[in-house]
């Protein structure tokens, strides 16, 4: 993800192979075991599931009963879900691959060479965002947009703001749902592509922008033709990784809206909760989580073939 | 090592966006701070007019924060060693060694972990509830642990294996001449090397293993073995009137141990080792 120096060793033949199989086997295989037991396992439970009508009350709970592709076909004609879905992929949009990603990069290409103790600051003010944990952060937003004007609570620190400056108060969350809950995760996960392309920038040799300073190149054109090139390793990382986590998030987004007004902000996550546990339809809403997880892969894939990555 | 300051135009443009973007940040936490100190806190960010630190005293109190927190430590920390320690190794193979199905490999064990947390719940509780007779999981934090390393591996050994692949060859090849085995020449020569890697492994593990609700949430039934992040959950779906004082309080210290670990390991995120003993 940094700089590709030289990384590998050199394709072993013979003996000096299987010497590698074994080692890689070795050095592997705890991580592979743990995985394969308590991820894997689960898995593939859960694809079973997917395919029976398993519930935690009535016909499907005394005898779940297998009915192949049937949750799969009612889910793809169920209009809440492709709802759901476009929610998802708005957001996902919004908040991962425009919000946290740019913002991130923005972050940690403006960062470089300033005052170490207003870096340290500025820093563990964006980590504070991204650790603390979902609940908090999403009672965090609730609170900073919370008032407007039919509102029967206090205002939050937003609508303070504006009111001091005579400018409109809002029911933030009322009207803008969307936008409140694409900023809020914004404002949460952007430390963590920070903290990749920071790290990532710093695998590059200094000699390379200075070189191209001296050949007349102004900060945007060493940004966009040694940077990004160079860091297109570490792009698709994150990329990928936002995404799935993003497709995954849910408490942010339930704290603070609970998938409303309506369905606005119904994310895939919200709909497989409210189907699975509020219905208690756990095999629909085990198929839902796996067709959150394909949407997940079929992204990753296309960002890699885009990147024209390789690992 | 020297650092080098620019104090030019675009230097001070950045300071300017810099200021903005850590506003944004900050905004939001201003009403955690400020409300913490208010014994009747509401909504809307004022100084309290009597400023204590009762909020924090009951919450210490109530016998919320000894026990639940020490749970989340032992889980936090122990997932953290664990990972590290896995994904590290896991990720050294990985990095340097080809073998026809490394792609594949790579991503079938990041989509799996990709897969939403409220899936893997009925399953795995199936599984230990199978694996009773054997091997006793439920209730324990073994059980609870072996899990959040579980679905902490396979985010991180990817990322291990990025910072991996940026420690030159050459270094361990130049510690193999020398007579070290792989082993060795992986902690003394490549470990050091890869210590942003292993620092942001560090933070990120700690952090998913403390604020996971649902996996102790559902393993666990003894209250006194929940740790903080099940408690606050309940806390802040307390209905009733909640106490936005005692919320924010709580909040606070429960955010943080991660802070410290954060700024503790925060100076190796920096690759500052220059070994020189490569060229180009």
């Amino acid at each position: 993800m940094q700089v590709e120096v030289a990384r590998s060793v050199t394709p072993a033949r013979g003996g000096r192979r299987r010497t590698h199989l074994r080692t890689g086997i070795l050095f592997m295989s705890p991580a592979f075991l743990i995985m394969l037991i308590f991820l894997i396992g689960p898995v593939l439970y859960a694809v079973y599931v997917s395919g029976t009508n398993m519930a935690l009350t009535g016909v499907g709970a005394a005898s779940p009963q297998w009915i192949g592709f049937s949750n799969f076909s009612h889910i793809l004609q169920d209009n809440a879900f492709f709802n759901a879905l476009r929610v998802s992929l708005t957001y996902l949009v919004g908040s991962a691959l425009i919000g946290q990603a740019v913002l991130g990069m923005l972050l940690a290409l403006l960062m470089r060479h300033r005052h170490p103790v207003f870096k340290s600051i500025l820093g563990a003010i964006a980590v504070a965002a991204w650790i603390i944990p979902d609940v908090v952060a999403g009672f965090l937003w609730y609170a900073f947009l919370a008032g407007g004007p039919q509102s029967i609570v206090t205002p939050g620190l937003l609508n303070s703001i504006l009111s001091t400056f005579g400018l409109p108060q809002h029911a933030w969350l009322q009207e803008y749902p969307m936008a409140a809950v694409i900023v809020a995760n914004t404002w949460r996960g952007t430390a963590f592509s920070m903290l990749l392309y920071a790290s990532a920038l710093e695998g590059i040799p200094p000699e390379l922008f200075e070189a191209a300073s001296m050949d007349g190149a102004n900060i945007w054109k060493r940004v966009r033709y040694i940077t990004l090139p160079l860091l297109k390793g570490t792009i698709a990382t994150d990329l990928v990784l936002i995404t799935l986590a993003t497709l995954s998030d849910f408490t942010l987004v339930w704290v603070m809206t609970a998938g409303g007004p309506g369905f606005k902000t119904q994310l895939l996550t919200i709909y497989t909760y409210q189907q699975a546990f509020k219905f208690y339809e756990l095999g629909y809403g085990t198929a839902i989580s796996l067709l959150i997880l394909a949407v997940g892969a079929v992204l990753s894939l296309l960002y890699l073939r885009i990147l024209r990555i390789e690992l | 090592m020297t650092i080098k300051l620019n104090r030019s135009a675009p230097s001070i443009i950045a300071y300017i966006v810099l200021v903005f973007l850590g506003i944004f940040f900050i905004l939001p936490f201003i009403w955690v701070l400020v409300s913490s100190l208010n014994t009747s806190a509401t909504f809307s960010v004022t100084w309290p007019a009597h400023p204590s630190l009762e909020n924090f005293q009951i919450v210490i109190s109530t016998g919320l924060v000894a026990q639940p927190f020490k749970n989340s430590l032992i889980l936090a920390g122990s997932t953290m060693l664990l990972t590290i320690l896995l994904s590290g190794l896991a990720a050294y193979p990985l990095s340097r060694y080809h073998f026809r199905f490394k792609s594949a490999l790579m991503y079938g064990i990041l989509f799996v972990s990709a897969l939403p947390i409220l899936a893997f719940i009925t399953p795995l509780y199936a599984l230990y509830v199978a694996l009773d007779p054997i091997v006793h999981m439920i209730d324990t934090f073994h059980g609870v642990i072996l899990f959040l390393v579980a679905s902490a591996l396979p985010f991180n050994i990817w990322l291990m294996k990025n910072y991996l692949d940026s420690v030159s060859i050459e270094l361990e090849e130049a510690a193999w001449v020398d007579g070290a085995s792989t082993l060795t020449a992986l902690f003394r020569v490549v470990l050091p090397l890869s210590a942003p890697g292993i620092a942001v492994v560090g933070v990120l593990s700690f952090t998913g293993a403390w604020s996971n609700f649902f996996i102790p949430f559902i393993i666990f039934q003894n209250p006194d073995n929940l740790p903080a992040s099940v408690n606050i959950f309940s806390f802040f779906g307390a209905y009733g009137s909640v106490n936005y004082g005692q919320l924010t309080a709580y909040a606070m210290l429960y955010a943080l141990p991660v802070m410290v670990l954060y700024i503790t390991v925060s100076r190796f995120f920096v690759k500052g080792v220059n070994l020189g003993g490569v060229k180009g």
